[in-house]
Parts: C-alpha cells; structure tokens; sequence
C-alpha cells in the first residue's frame, strides 16, 4: 500500500473509528454515545475495504453498523429510569493506568516481531472463497453457529418475556 | 510514507484498548456492552490485517474467522441486552456497582 490514496484513506478512517471510539467514552449521555460507536463501526467497515475485505465491509455495516446499534437502543428504551449519564464508576482512574500498560504491551510486540509479509496484494474476489469454505473445510462450526444463534434467540426471548 | 501491516495492527491495539476502558469502567451495563463490541472489532481489524498482509497458503481463513466471530458477537449481544434488560425488571437499575447481590 505505497500509493498516496490508500496512506490518505488510512489515516483519514484511523482518525474517525479511533476518534469517535474516544468520544464513546467521553461524551456524557448514552444515547449519543451509541451514535458514536455507530460511525466507528462505520469506519472500520472502511478499513476492511481498504484491506480488500469487501464481504465483510458489507457484513460490518449490516450487522455492526446497522443491527447491533438498534438492539443497544432497544436496551436504553426499555430501561427508563436507568441512569443515562454514561459516567464510570469509582474504577475509571485505576482503570487508565491498566489499560495503558496493556496498550503499549501490545504495540511494542506489534513493532518489534518480524512478520513473514507477504507481496501478493490485495484479493481479487473474498466472497466466492469465504462461501466455498464455510461450506465445505468449515462445515460443521457453520452449522453449530446457526444453532447457537437459535439458542440465543430463544434464550433471548424467554428471558424478557412477561408471564 | 506507507502503509503496512504494523498500522493495522497498532489501530487495532488502540480500538481494543478504548474498548477494555469502557468495559472496565463503565456505570451503565449497555455501555460495558459497548466496550466489548468495540473490542470485538479491534481483534476482527487484527484478523483481516493479518489475512492481507501475512503469508500463508489460505490466507482467507482469517475472513472466515470473522465471520465467526460476527456471529458469535451477534449472539452474545442479545443475550447480554436481554439480561440487562430482566436485571432492570427486578432492581430498577442497571448501574453494574448497584448490582451487588454475590457480593460478599
């Protein structure tokens, strides 16, 4: 990725995925929040573009940018008199000093490991290949996914209903 | 000025992070969910920058990971809403410190 559109591209969606994750935390009422995290999904679904990931591009912004949001609103709706001020609890200062170390741990073994890169280049076509696995090496943890799913709908749905 | 996989991986690291803070610190139980879909997409960043850039002889297995993972993810926020939602019906609250009935 040495061409200057792919740099530009990159910075400009590291700036609003990382930017709007960082106004998730900061901004003080939830539902905003929720806004907020919708446009940093939005932003990662532009870097698996940018990573010629164009299946799920399309999957992030369905389910990520689409219906993961309206079952965390459904949650604040049905909460009312919940608190709504996205504040922390007494754990928020102890908490930066954590995740700080936890951070650089993670950045410093990104760095310094040497990857065995690649230089083929971006995919051609994913969507072809990810069905054909999923259907044939990947069968059978496809199919226990659907009946997961299954088993949290019905979890789901007898957990809040009113009897 | 380029762009290689350790940007991808650094952006996923500092995505991950943000998502542990709020998991970690967060009064409101839909917040902590939040930290925790916003570290799912940290580590799906990681999986597909890994699946471009790394060589291998099925380099699409990451994708297919991810895919997984959506999934999985999907699943784990609806049960966890559900419950906050159940939590909600019987204490009125959904405030994680409030809840502190296993508490000793």
């Amino acid at each position: 990725m040495d061409d200057s559109g792919s740099v530009v591209a990159f910075w400009t969606l590291a700036a609003l995925t990382v930017g709007s994750a960082l106004m998730v935390v900061a901004v003080r009422n939830l539902v905003h929040a929720v806004v907020y995290l919708i446009l940093s999904f939005v932003g990662v679904a532009g870097i698996f573009v940018l990573l010629s990931a164009d299946f799920l591009a399309v999957a992030q912004v369905l389910i990520y940018a689409g219906a993961i949001p309206v079952l965390i609103i459904f949650a604040i709706m049905l909460t009312p008199r919940a608190a709504r001020d996205n504040a922390e609890t007494s754990l928020g200062l102890p908490a930066l000093p954590l995740v700080g170390a936890l951070l650089a741990t993670i950045i410093s073994i990104a760095v310094v490991t040497d990857w065995p890169e690649a230089t083929r280049g971006g995919f051609e076509e994913t969507t072809s290949v990810i069905g054909e696995a999923l259907l044939s090496t990947y069968v059978l943890p496809f199919e226990i996914a659907s009946v997961l799913l299954l088993a949290a709908m019905l979890g789901a749905i007898i957990l809040v209903r009113e009897d | 000025m380029s762009v290689g996989l350790e940007h991808f991986l650094v952006l996923g690291a500092v995505l991950f992070a943000i998502g542990i803070y709020l998991a970690l610190t967060k009064r409101n139980a839909v917040a902590v969910l939040m930290g925790i879909e916003l570290m799912f997409n940290a580590v799906n960043v990681t999986f597909v920058a890994f699946s471009r850039f790394v060589e291998s002889a099925s380099p699409l297995t990451g994708h297919v990971f991810v895919v997984f993972i959506i999934t999985v993810a999907a699943a784990e926020a609806a049960v966890a809403l559900a419950l906050a939602v159940l939590v909600y019906r019987n204490r009125e609250t959904i405030n994680i410190d409030e809840i502190n009935l296993l508490k000793w």
